[in-house]
């Protein structure tokens, strides 16, 4: 924790809110769930619950003009880099009114101006996109770092390696965040991957590697912390790979044959949103039941984005051929 | 007025752009002290330093990538891809990231990016090195695709798909880089979509791409002086494509011929017959369309064979006597 900056650690200012986002995506997520069980929102969806400490703690040490690149598992990343569940879920119904007007969908809700570069449908897309954001950065001398989420899958395609080997040498802000849930689609990573952590690939570049506890915010942010501190002071890239899980199947037909109950059990008993609440009670930032307000806020706040994306109108099919070219 | 070759008209485009725009830059490989696989860069470093002609590990995905990066957060890179044929390493960037991000995202943000790479055989240099893969980005929403044949439009071209602000893959035909034509000095741009009729004729029409232009011509001019005239239409860029001026000509002369080196099969001919047999100027043929491509075959080494995979002047010939039987 000694290299989280105290002020950080002390700020219920700044560590409150992430306990309301934690819930936000917690809610979205189980939202989405339950309509695509309903066929209200169609297409596929690939969950983060259960992921919500990776998400929201590498995110808080970000400044709001840092970019993040994210995955096909992204709607917790783009709520912790501060989008509007109104417009994710509008996007989600295929509105007009969602962040690409009914045209992307789950898989590639994107923020540009606000540095959220987008999520990618392909497993690794993200990779050089985050490495040429950083060039950007570099090049026109503007201080911001990217952040650049993948799964322990992606880590596997050749993607990876190329991009990770070209921020190194050119010594580019940007941080590899990987978040290991275990498996990619129903690959366990103990079978997939031949070493314990695939942090360790960061030696391989000559850049840092870091291995967290990814239901911990607080361990995450630390851990990101020192990595952006490092890419803003030119020191180049770092790999970080946090442990965690997700308790939802790869994406709506995953039946989750691979895996065992107990497993899940095993997992569910380290909600990552339990440990955070029991952290800020500890500090006496807040008690259980101004808490258990904030969760119930989380709550209403997604209940509105649905009547939002409801009420929202569909795209007309005039723009079916708008904004291929710019 | 001065020539230039066609090499140096595209590195004279670059330069005039980097010294205006300072968020261009070029990345690829050996570009930098080496000057490029084909001397494109050649002497560039000196002038731009090697933050801005930046020379790149052999890693065609991730720097395909990471000029999309640059170009979504407001650089405009150029890519330089020391062959067409590697454009398939870095494939995915360009069709399923390059190409879609706008759409995907609803219309925010823009990739302008270039991707300029030498195509096509000629060169000895053999299957993996020879291809002429242009059809399959024109397969691809929103990528552009340009084929210049001569040094002025090059330049022309070049200045227009760098001002553009999407994705634009640039081929340039190796066999063409030492051609040269009259180069204005000041920077000038051909808009995209324009196509240019290299020689007027009134018998057939011939659309011809990149060093097919140079054949055709050739062809044409023999033709000439057996009393054949021949209209030979350069496209210059795919997407967009000048459907108009291609309708035009064919209304015009009634006979159509395509030519290109890209394999027949699949390649951008069947897609220019297609559209004129949609169009009011199928009414005007007198013939049906012929379209002349690379045979299915990979670029052999041996240069007999090379020749015969690809059509020749003397194919070109044939085909236009071969189309104006019966006149």
């Amino acid at each position: 924790m000694n290299e989280l900056k105290q002020d950080t650690v002390d700020s219920k200012e700044k560590l409150i809110p992430l306990y309301k986002q934690m819930w936000l995506i917690r809610y979205f997520e189980e939202k989405v769930d339950e309509f695509f069980a309903k066929g209200m929102i169609h297409g596929t969806t690939h969950l983060a619950v259960g992921q919500e400490a990776t998400a929201v703690g590498s995110c808080a040490v970000l400044n709001e003009d840092d970019m993040i690149t994210s995955t096909h598992r992204g709607h917790g990343h783009c709520i912790a880099k501060g989008a509007e569940v109104n417009r994710m879920m509008a996007e989600l119904f295929g509105r007009t009114t969602g962040y690409c007007k009914g045209k992307g969908g789950s898989m590639h809700i994107a923020d540009v101006s606000k540095g959220n570069l987008g999520a990618n449908g392909i497993v690794g897309g993200g990779f050089s996109i985050a490495t040429g954001a950083a060039l950007t950065s570099k090049m026109k001398n503007q201080g911001k770092v990217v952040l650049c989420y993948f799964g322990d899958g992606a880590s596997n395609e050749g993607s990876f390696h190329e991009a990770v080997n070209l921020a190194s040498i050119w010594k580019l802000p940007v941080i590899f965040f990987c978040e290991n849930n275990q498996y990619g689609m129903s690959g366990p990573v103990k079978e997939m991957v031949n070493i314990e952590n695939i942090a360790q690939r960061a030696e391989a570049y000559g850049i840092p590697g870091h291995v967290v506890e990814g239901n911990d915010v607080f361990d995450v942010m630390s851990i990101v912390q020192e990595a952006v501190d490092f890419a803003r002071n030119g020191g180049g890239p770092t790999i970080i790979e946090a442990k965690t899980y997700r308790w939802k199947g790869h994406s709506k037909s995953d039946a989750k044959k691979y895996r065992t109950r107990e497993e899940e059990k095993e997992w569910r008993e380290k909600d990552p949103i339990a440990r955070y609440k029991e952290q800020l009670i500890a500090k006496g930032f807040f008690t259980e039941e101004e808490a258990e307000a904030l969760r119930k806020e989380a709550k209403q706040e997604i209940e509105d984005s649905v009547e939002f994306a409801k009420n929202s109108p569909e795209p007309g099919l005039e723009t079916l051929m708008e904004d291929i070219y710019a | 007025m001065r020539e230039l070759t066609y090499l140096e008209a595209v590195r004279e485009a670059m330069s005039q752009e980097m010294r205006t725009n300072e968020d261009v830059f070029i990345l690829g490989e050996d570009i930098g002290v080496y000057g490029g696989a084909f001397g494109v860069t050649r002497g560039m470093i000196e002038e731009f330093g090697p933050e801005r002609i930046r020379n790149t590990p052999i890693s065609e995905a991730a720097i395909s990538g990471t000029a999309i990066g640059a170009a979504l957060t407001g650089m405009r890179p150029i890519l330089e891809l020391q062959f067409s044929d590697f454009i398939t390493i870095a494939m995915d960037n360009m069709v399923n990231q390059a190409a879609k991000l706008r759409y995907m995202y609803g219309g925010e943000g823009k990739v302008p990016m270039v991707l300029r790479t030498p195509a096509g055989s000629g060169t000895g240099a053999a299957a993996q090195h020879s291809q002429s893969l242009e059809a399959w980005m024109t397969h691809i929403p929103g990528l552009k695709v340009v084929q210049p044949s001569t040094a002025y439009d090059a330049k022309g071209l070049l200045k227009a798909a760098m001002d553009d602000d999407n994705p634009v893959v640039f081929y340039e035909h190796k066999l063409c880089y030492r051609t040269k034509s009259e180069v204005p000095e000041e920077a000038y741009s051909i808009p995209l979509g324009k196509a240019d009729i290299k020689k007027e004729g009134k018998d057939v029409t011939i659309v011809a791409t990149a060093m097919m232009v140079h054949k055709s011509l050739e062809a044409a001019e023999q033709l000439e002086s057996e009393g054949i005239s021949v209209e030979v239409v350069d496209p210059r860029t795919l997407v967009p494509l000048d459907e108009e001026t291609i309708v035009e000509s064919v209304k015009k002369t009634g006979r159509l011929i395509v030519v290109h080196e890209a394999v027949k099969r699949g390649g951008f001919g069947g897609e220019i017959a297609s559209m004129i047999a949609e169009s009011e100027a199928f009414d005007y043929l007198d013939a049906p369309i012929k379209r002349l491509g690379g045979k299915a075959v990979p670029i052999p080494y041996n240069p007999e064979l090379e020749k015969a995979a690809v059509p020749q002047v003397q194919d070109i010939v044939e085909a236009v006597k071969d189309t104006l039987k019966g006149l």
